[in-house]
């Protein structure tokens, strides 16, 4: 894989599992994801500028079960990505280094992206089905 | 460097490093952050609004001034972000220098492309009557 010279620092399987590790991975993992979703967003927009026809076929192609299971993890990932974002902001100012509060953000970055995915799609599905 | 060269080695180096530029992207991808709380959100609760809109009532949604302003402001600030971020992965884990660049540069034509489009979109949606 790498062709450099210089030494790598030890592998993931190296450390015990911890949960701000994990949120951190994920965090990279969702922004990854996040960025290849902006595809949605452009498509929405060039089929809405495009005409009723096309719209109506963007409005299939993501109101179908696939499409929902895709907006579904990129709903959740957005939320996820939002919440422990702000978390890195706060401590990009300095706050919440003690470790046990750094854990503690840490779940509630999960915690919130879980209500938040939760309580849109609760939205969504009452509001009368598919989009 | 020889005994005989007398140039500081400063000459050299000059340029090489990222002094003065280095938290330029760090910055940048903070601001764009911030301004992705805001307008992140305001994008999800305008699609939300818009859950069972028809075609007719979607386009006048975003013809409407301040959410055509507000839709090119997150797609703008969303690609900008998402170049930031995804150039610091690749970095981080494509160790072949020619592999690194071609991603790297590819990133960003992919992410200008979409932006692009995306601003094209909105403004034919807002300057069709």
């Amino acid at each position: 894989m790498a062709d450099t010279q210089r030494p790598l620092s030890p592998h993931l399987q190296i450390y015990k599992r911890q949960v701000q590790m994990m949120t951190s991975i994920v965090h990279r993992a969702t922004g990854i994801a996040l960025a290849v979703g902006s595809v949605v967003v452009v498509a929405g927009l060039l089929h809405l500028a495009a005409g009723e026809d096309s719209f109506d076929h963007f409005r299939g192609i993501i109101g179908s079960p696939v499409g929902m299971i895709l907006l579904f993890g990129w709903s959740w990932a957005l939320f996820y990505h939002l919440c422990n974002g702000i978390r890195h902001l706060i401590q990009d100012a300095g706050a919440g280094y003690a470790i046990p509060q750094f854990v503690r953000s840490s779940w509630l970055s999960i915690a919130g992206s879980i209500v938040l995915t939760v309580l849109v799609w609760a939205y969504v599905l009452t509001a009368g089905g598919a989009a | 460097m020889t005994a005989r060269d007398l140039r500081n080695p400063l000459k050299t180096a000059r340029g090489l490093g990222s002094s003065h530029s280095g938290v330029g992207h760090w910055w940048t991808q903070r601001v764009t952050a911030a301004a992705l709380v805001l307008l992140g959100v305001w994008f999800v609760a305008t699609v939300l609004c818009l859950l069972h809109a028809d075609y007719a009532t979607a386009h006048a949604a975003v013809a409407r001034p301040w959410n055509a302003l507000l839709l090119i402001a997150f797609v703008l600030t969303m690609f900008w972000h998402a170049v930031l971020g995804l150039q610091v992965v690749v970095e981080d884990y494509v160790h072949t220098r020619w592999k690194e660049v071609v991603l790297l540069v590819a990133i960003k034509f992919l992410a200008v492309l979409g932006a692009l489009a995306s601003v094209l979109a909105v403004l034919r949606i807002a300057l069709t009557p």
